[in-house]
């Protein structure tokens, strides 16, 4: 018999990174990074490019160990291998040329059981199960078009359903606007958030520039540095914790609700959006 | 010391014939080579040389040297290349294989029909796999000269053609014809894969234009260097392969000689594969690559 | 033409035409048409060893594909893949010649097994033939969908718990065995118009993955079918009507796909979309 809150407790964290660091190539990319994420919660993983935000994530699926430290999904430590069914994932491009004979509908079918051995029989409830989940990221419009033929945000939207049509508990997505125009941004972010409230899922979602996710998310990991500073957007998109992540002075402003982030020194490339003496006030 | 120089190998005519020609050769496909590597373009190459195929066979059907079948097929492979667009967009390259495996079904009926209108066994043999020792001394001006022109045009175009490698779009915002620049080069080539299908086959040709090039990258980044590199490298295989051809004629008793094409295909893998026992450190290789980049676009 | 002595060539042809056709396709999709030229070379200089060494022309054939299709595998891991790749394919062949200059009647030979042969297909090569075929089938029905996954997908495959490196060594032995069965009939230089240019025609008419295959399949049949005709009639060689048949097929599929791009299709009818929302 289940006691109810204990349950409770015992499933408030779907994913539990505690202290990761992770050394490539003799170079220290992260530094004891701990961070939770739970059923529901749509996290933003903000941070400039080659802060290790690529890095955390296949450590978390799973494609990189740590050096130190651990992951712990459900409240039980990864597994080497496995955790598949727990975790969807949704890259940040896709390398599909326009020729390819693969349409929206077969990607999402993909997700069902891709990995698996033989092939699949065409069944009515697969065909259900497909549909739905194109209907749940509105993407029944181009369902059997070729998925190579499709537009940067088309394609997001099918690969989030291939991600989340098996009903993982978690979502990871990796940059997923990084090549958006504005209006596919919004959509996009509005579908996860749809999803991420609807199926009690719990979001990932990394990004360089957190503005477009400010409407939506509830918590932030920012990494920085090598290390990262996890909590509510507005404990950490602060002035004294975000300096003492990058090590030099950063201000912190917010004009006419967006947020930017002003490093005192020059931009550097793969500063995040924002940083820079000049601040550049639409955030990209 | 006479095991290795066999008597008869430094006075021998066909030899010092071979040993010119495939000198030509091995200079002229090692240096456009580390272009073709360089851009990524192996794979353009092959079709080259099995369209070169069709032409050698072509000409062995009307009764005219091989080279020049070589050459007018390389050419118009390259033509027919550019119009594809096998060097402007990705993917291109399947539609490239396809259309030219065509050419190698025609190479297919000339060879066929041509065994059949002369009497003239293992002709098949010497277009496909080449014969340095039987090349005749009167195309020997004619092969030297096309090596020279294929030369100079890479010469004068090397630079552009190394910038146009890093991105088109550079090289047109810097005011280069993109178009004409590879056109330009892939005629060059045609010539270094009718050369090298002369003096190894023309189905053998990529190893004298891709081997000794990617040996040569692998030991240096700096593409001057490595086109001296790799015509040294040819060249040392072509030599090698030609004295261990020349020797393996008494092996056996029986009096046939091993191919010289076999030798220098394997000397050119060989090569290439010792270049893998040097491994530089991560650092290293790291420098090196920014110390590429800086060569090239800065010069 | 259709008597004992060529229906051994018609059902070998057809076993073959449905493996090239099924092998095809994931070549196409994977980029790797150049690897389908460069292992049936491996295989031509094991068929050409294993008749110097007096053994069935089918031993020679696989061990040398699974040999080249190995080497790719793994030195394509460490350096560039069109190199090695290249490099390989011209070793092997490279590798045939000697054989062939060493052994006695290399003519013929040299000929019908880099052009393919319509009377070459002797009995005993049939039933190695049959049985591989069968094995080949069986090995991609049994990896479909993972290896799908890491064909079409690979970013995924990773992260879904597909080993991409698994399914590239899959991959590459299924090649090999494809190959081995293919050389005899069609030719080591022709495989590859058998084998890349009825899948690349198919994805040009269908958008499913399914359909494409039995495409791919059926139009690699017609093929060899008409080239058997026709190279019965006219004496000419077979591997010349496979590749020029292939590619007209190609050629069709391209301007299908030319026509098919200057309308709109597979979107649902509805209230006018701009292209640039999503």
């Amino acid at each position: 018999m289940t006691v109810p809150w204990k349950t409770e407790q015992a499933v408030q964290e779907l994913l539990r990174l505690e202290g990761i660091s992770v050394r490539l190539g003799g170079r220290e990319i992260l530094r004891d990074v701990s961070f939770t994420v739970g059923p529901g919660e749509f996290t933003g993983l903000i941070g400039p490019n080659g802060a290790g935000k690529t890095t955390l994530l296949r450590v978390i699926l799973g494609l990189q160990p740590p050096t130190a430290g651990r992951v712990l999904l459900n409240g039980r430590p990864r597994p080497r291998r496995g955790g598949e069914r727990l975790i969807g994932y949704v890259p940040q491009k896709l390398a599909i040329d326009p020729d390819m004979p693969l349409r929206a509908r077969d990607v999402v079918s993909l997700g069902i059981d891709g990995n698996r051995l033989g092939f699949p029989l065409p069944s009515a409830a697969r065909r259900e199960l497909v549909d739905e989940a194109l209907r749940a990221v509105e993407a029944e419009r181009y369902a059997d078009a070729r998925v190579g033929e499709l537009s940067g945000g088309e394609q997001q939207r099918v690969m989030i359903a291939h991600a989340v049509i098996a009903r993982p508990r978690l979502l990871l997505l990796d940059e997923p606007l990084a090549n958006l125009d504005l209006r596919s941004e919004q959509g996009i972010v509005a579908v996860l958030a749809r999803l991420a409230r609807e199926q009690r899922i719990g979001v990932l979602i990394s990004a360089h520039d957190m503005n477009p996710l400010m409407a939506e998310t509830s918590a932030v990991v920012y990494v920085a540095g090598g290390r990262a500073a996890a909590g509510r957007t507005g404990e950490v998109i602060r002035a004294d914790v975000l300096t003492a992540l990058y090590g030099s002075q950063v201000d912190v402003l917010r004009v006419q609700g967006r947020v930017i982030v002003v490093a005192g020194e020059a931009p550097q490339p793969g500063d995040p959006v924002g940083a820079g003496a000049v601040a550049r006030p639409d955030g990209s | 010391m006479h095991y290795i120089f066999e008597p008869g190998l430094f006075s021998s005519g066909p030899v010092r014939t071979a040993v010119l020609v495939g000198t030509v050769v091995a200079v002229t496909s090692g240096v456009i080579g580390v272009l073709t590597v360089i851009r990524g373009q192996s794979f353009a190459g092959h079709s080259l040389a099995d369209v070169a195929t069709t032409g050698g066979a072509g000409a062995f059907l009307i009764g005219v040297n091989q080279f020049w079948g070589f050459l007018i097929a390389g050419v118009a492979g390259a033509a027919i290349m550019e119009l594809i667009g096998v060097q402007r967009r990705r993917g291109r390259d399947v539609a490239t294989g396809v259309v030219l495996g065509a050419a190698l079904g025609a190479a297919a009926l000339f060879l066929y029909l041509g065994t059949q209108t002369s009497s003239t066994t293992g002709a098949s043999f010497t277009i496909l796999f080449g014969s340095m020792f039987v090349i005749s001394p009167d195309t020997v001006p004619a092969l030297i000269a096309s090596g020279i022109v294929a030369l100079a045009v890479v010469a004068v175009l090397s630079r552009v053609l190394l910038l146009t490698s890093l991105g088109p779009d550079l090289a047109a915002a810097r005011g280069v014809p993109v178009r004409a620049v590879g056109i330009a080069y892939l005629m060059a080539l045609a010539v270094a894969v009718s050369l090298s299908a002369v003096a190894i086959g023309a189905v053998l040709s990529t190893a004298l234009l891709i081997g000794p090039a990617a040996t040569a990258l692998r030991v240096t980044k700096r593409p001057g260097l490595a086109m001296a590199a790799s015509a040294l490298t040819g060249t040392a295989a072509t030599w090698l392969g030609i004295l261990l051809a020349y020797d393996s004629f008494y092996w056996s008793s029986s009096g046939r000689g091993w191919p010289v094409s076999f030798f220098v295909v394997a000397l050119v893998l060989i090569a290439y594969l010792l270049s893998y026992a040097r491994r530089p450190s991560r650092g290293r290789r790291a420098g090196r690559a920014a110390e590429a980049r800086k060569v090239l676009v800065e010069g | 033409m259709f008597s004992s002595l060529m229906m051994n060539t018609w059902i070998a042809a057809s076993i073959v035409a449905v493996i090239a056709g099924v092998t095809g396709f994931f070549a196409v999709l994977r980029g790797q048409s150049f690897a389908a030229h460069a292992i049936p070379n491996g295989a031509f200089a094991g068929a050409a060893g294993a008749g110097l060494l007096g053994l069935n022309v089918i031993w020679g054939l696989a061990v040398f594909a699974l040999a080249g299709a190995l080497g790719i595998g793994a030195l394509g891991r460490r350096a560039r893949q069109d190199v090695v790749t290249a490099l390989v394919l011209v070793l092997m062949l490279g590798t045939g010649a000697l054989f062939l200059s060493l052994s006695t009647e290399y003519a013929e030979v040299t000929y019908s097994l880099l052009f393919g042969e319509v009377f070459g297909v002797s009995p005993n090569v049939l039933v190695p033939i049959a049985v591989l075929g069968a094995v080949s089938v069986a090995a991609i029905a049994v990896i479909y969908r993972p290896l799908l996954l890491a064909s079409a997908l690979p970013e995924v495959a990773d992260a879904r718990g597909v080993s991409t490196r698994q399914m590239d060594l899959c991959f590459l032995i299924v090649m090999a065995l494809a190959t081995t069965m293919t050389v005899p009939v069609v030719g080591a230089l022709l495989v590859f118009a058998l084998m890349i240019g009825p899948a690349a025609a198919a994805r040009s008419f269908t958008r499913r993955p399914g359909y494409a295959i039995a495409v791919a399949t059926g139009i690699a049949l017609v093929t060899v079918w008409a080239g058997i005709a026709l190279s019965y009639r006219t004496n000419w060689p077979l591997g010349f009507y496979v590749g020029v048949i292939a590619a007209g097929f190609f050629l069709l599929g391209q301007a299908w796909t030319a026509v098919r791009r200057h309308g709109v299709r597979g979107r649902t009818p509805a209230a006018p979309v701009p292209a640039d929302t999503c």
